[in-house]
C-alpha cells in the first residue's frame, strides 16, 4: 500500500479516497476563526469513522489525536502500513467497542495528514503556507472538529477521549461545549503545558529551524525537507515518552549488531539505533512545519489562563461525566498533573474518576497494550452509554 | 454491555453493617463514601437506590475496579484531599471502617461536616470487652476477629472507644441522629442509646448517623 502513496502525505488531499479516510472541505462561507484572530478559509479535515451512528445519533465517540497522532485510529496507516495507532483499543468488541459506538477521529487543524496546515496550499499565494500559516491553539483545533460534528448531524458526543494533546483536547471541548459532551475521558495530559515540556518542544524546533534544508519554512518550494532536523526533534522527544526504567529494561547497556565499542560514533548501543530508527522512521509520515505547529499549540495551552487562572471555573456548572487516568511512570505528563485536573473538577462539583494505572512504560503507556486502562475504558464508557440509554 | 451494570447486589446480599448504612439514606442522594473499598456499597446505592454517587479510596487497585464497575471514583487519601470537596455538596458523607486508619480523626471528622449535610461513621469499638479482657489478661495489644492486624503492621493508627468517639463527636459539634451497635464480626446491628454505658462494653463496632448542630 505505502508503494501507491507519495509519502509526502501532507501534499494535499485532492479528494477523500479509501486509503486516505474521509474529507469535509469548508468554503469560503464557513472560516476556522482562530484565537489568533486569523480566519483559515477555505479549509479541509481529514477523518475516519469506525462503526455506525445509530438512529438517534447517540453513540457517537470522538477519539483526539497527540502530536505525532492522525485520523487512523483502528486501520492500517496508508503512508507506514503499520496498524492504527490505537489499534489495542479501538476495534469490533475492545474496550472502544466498534460494534457499539461509532468512533470518529479527525486530523488536528495544523496536522499533514489532510486536514489543512503548514503543508498546504495557500490560495492566496498558490504556494504552500509554511510560516504562512496562522498560530494555532487546542482551541482552535476543537472549534475545526465542532464543524465537523455538526456536518455529520451529531448534537452530543457520548464520549471524548484522548491522550496527551489529544486529552488537551478533551478538556477544551468539556470547558468550551460543555453540554456536547456527555462524558469526558483525558489520558496522561494537563491542563496546562509545563515548563520543561514546552523547553523539550523548543529543542525540538530549534533542531528543525538549525537544519539547512528548513529553508525558513520553504522547503517544499525548494525541493527539500528538513528530515536530519525533524528527525533529530522526534529523537528528543521519543525519549520524554518512555521512562528510565524501561529504557534500561529494553536496552540497557546492549550493544547494536557488534562485539565491541567501536571506538567511534556510530550506534554503538542499541539505544541509539532505536532512537535513529524512530527518527527515521517519523520524517516518512510527518511534516517538519507541522511539528512547528502542533508543538506550538501545546506550548500555548493553559486551561485556567481563560478562566482567570482558577481551573474549576474551566468546568463550572458541567454536567459532564469525567474519568482521568495518568501512568505511574508518565513524567511528561505526570500524575499530579492529572490530580491536579481531577481536584479542579471535584471543587466544580463534577462526576469525575481517577485512575493511576501501574505501569513502568512512561508516557507511552497510553498507546500500548495496558489492560488496566482498557477496563477502565469499558467500564467508563459502559457505564455513560447505559445512563445516557444507549443501547 | 458491562455485566457488572445490569447486577445490582440486593441489599441483603451486603454486608450487614453496610446494608445498615444504605438503609440510613434516602433515595436519589448526593453521596461520598470515603474509603469505599471495591465499591459494594457505593454500587449499592447507585443501582438500587438511584444516589448520585462518588468515591474517595486511597488503594488504587480498588479504584480501578470501581471505575471498570462504572462508578465515579478518585484515587486520594482522606487526610489530605477533603480540602478540596466544596461545603455542603453531598447530602451524606459515609466513612465506613476508616476513621480509625486516618492520620487526623478530628481534622477528618469536621471536614466530612463541612462538605455533607449529613455523616455516617462506623468504626471497631475498642472499648469491647474482649480487648479489655484481652489486654488485661494477655498484656499484648488485642488481636481479635475485627482487629485482625498485630500492633505492629496495623493500618489501625487511631482506634477509639465508643465513648471516645461520642466526645469527638460533641467538641466536633455534631448532633447524634441515629446510632446503632455492630455485632458478632458486624454481621449484626442494633439501634442503641449513646448514653448508655452498655454499648461501650458489649458492641464489637458502631455506625453513627451525625448532623450538624
Amino acid at each position: 500500500m505505502s508503494d501507491t502513496v507519495h509519502p509526502n502525505f501532507w501534499q494535499p488531499l485532492k479528494a477523500p479516497d479509501e486509503n486516505r479516510g474521509l474529507a469535509l472541505d469548508f468554503g469560503p462561507g464557513q472560516p476556522l476563526i482562530l484565537d489568533s484572530g486569523k480566519q483559515l478559509s477555505p479549509f479541509r479535515i481529514a477523518y475516519m469513522t469506525y462503526g455506525t451512528l445509530n438512529a438517534a445519533k447517540s453513540n457517537a465517540v470522538l477519539v483526539c489525536h497527540a502530536l505525532s497522532g492522525d485520523q487512523f485510529v483502528a486501520s492500517t496507516h496508508p503512508v507506514t502500513g503499520k496498524p492504527g495507532w490505537w489499534s489495542y483499543a479501538v476495534g469490533p468488541g475492545k474496550a472502544l467497542d466498534t460494534n457499539r459506538f461509532f468512533v470518529i477521529c479527525a486530523n488536528v487543524v495544523g496536522g499533514c495528514m489532510g486536514t489543512t496546515g503548514p503543508g498546504e496550499i495557500d490560495p492566496a499565494t498558490g504556494e504552500p503556507y509554511g510560516l504562512g500559516f496562522p498560530i494555532v491553539t487546542i482551541r482552535d483545533m476543537v472549534r475545526a472538529q465542532t464543524m465537523l460534528i455538526d456536518a455529520l448531524g451529531i448534537d452530543q458526543l457520548l464520549c471524548v477521549l484522548g491522550g496527551s494533546m489529544g486529552g488537551m483536547q478533551v478538556l477544551q471541548w468539556a470547558a468550551s461545549y460543555p453540554e456536547r459532551v456527555y462524558s469526558a475521558m483525558p489520558l496522561a495530559t494537563a491542563a496546562r503545558h509545563s515548563a520543561q515540556n514546552i523547553a523539550f518542544h523548543e529543542v525540538g524546533r530549534q533542531a528543525i529551524m538549525a537544519d539547512p534544508d528548513w529553508r525558513g519554512g520553504d522547503y517544499t518550494l525548494a525541493g527539500v525537507r528538513p528530515a536530519k532536523g525533524l528527525a533529530v526533534a522526534r529523537m528528543a522527544a521519543h525519549i520524554t515518552y518512555l521512562s528510565e526504567a524501561a529504557l534500561q529494561r529494553k536496552f540497557g547497556r546492549e550493544l547494536a549488531d557488534r562485539d565491541a565499542l567501536s571506538f567511534g560514533f556510530d550506534a554503538d548501543f542499541q539505544i541509539e539505533s532505536y532512537l535513529r530508527h524512530q527518527g527515521m522512521t517519523f520524517v516518512d509520515r510527518f511534516d517538519a512545519n507541522s511539528y512547528l505547529y502542533i508543538t506550538r499549540a501545546m506550548d500555548y495551552f493553559d486551561l485556567a489562563a481563560d478562566y482567570g487562572g482558577v481551573l474549576a471555573e474551566a468546568f463550572r456548572g458541567t454536567k459532564a461525566r469525567f474519568c482521568l487516568v495518568s501512568f505511574t511512570s508518565d513524567w511528561l505528563f505526570p500524575t499530579s498533573e492529572n490530580k491536579r485536573i481531577a481536584h479542579a473538577l471535584n471543587a466544580a462539583g463534577a462526576n469525575v474518576s481517577f485512575v493511576e494505572i501501574k505501569s513502568d512504560r512512561g508516557h507511552d503507556a497510553f498507546l500500548l497494550d495496558e489492560p488496566e486502562l482498557f477496563d477502565t475504558m469499558r467500564g467508563f464508557i459502559g457505564a455513560a452509554a447505559a445512563v445516557k440509554g444507549v443501547a | 454491555m458491562s455485566r457488572e451494570l445490569l447486577t445490582a447486589k440486593p441489599a441483603s446480599k451486603l454486608r450487614p453493617d453496610l446494608a445498615a448504612i444504605a438503609d440510613m439514606i434516602p433515595p436519589g442522594a448526593r453521596v461520598l463514601d470515603i474509603g469505599c473499598g471495591d465499591g459494594s456499597l457505593l454500587e449499592y446505592l447507585v443501582r438500587a437506590k438511584g444516589v448520585d454517587g462518588r468515591g474517595l479510596e486511597l488503594i488504587q487497585q480498588n479504584v480501578n475496579q470501581c471505575v471498570a464497575r462504572g462508578l465515579s471514583v478518585v484515587q486520594g487519601d482522606a487526610d489530605a484531599d477533603l480540602n478540596e470537596y466544596p461545603s455542603g455538596i453531598f447530602d451524606i458523607v459515609i466513612l465506613s471502617q476508616t476513621i480509625q486508619a486516618t492520620e487526623k480523626p478530628s481534622y477528618v471528622l469536621r471536614e466530612l461536616l463541612r462538605i455533607g449535610k449529613r455523616v455516617i461513621v462506623s468504626f471497631p469499638n475498642f472499648g469491647h470487652w474482649k480487648v479489655r479482657l484481652s489486654l488485661l489478661v494477655n498484656g499484648r495489644m488485642p488481636v481479635t476477629k475485627t482487629l485482625g492486624h498485630s500492633w505492629h503492621d496495623t493500618p489501625n493508627i487511631h482506634l477509639c472507644t465508643i465513648t471516645d468517639f461520642l466526645t469527638l463527636a460533641q467538641e466536633t459539634g455534631a448532633k447524634i441522629e441515629k446510632a446503632l451497635t455492630l455485632d458478632d464480626g458486624n454481621q449484626r446491628t442494633r439501634v442503641m442509646h449513646p448514653n448508655s454505658w452498655g454499648p461501650n462494653i458489649f458492641a464489637e463496632g458502631a455506625i453513627f448517623l451525625l448532623a450538624k448542630q
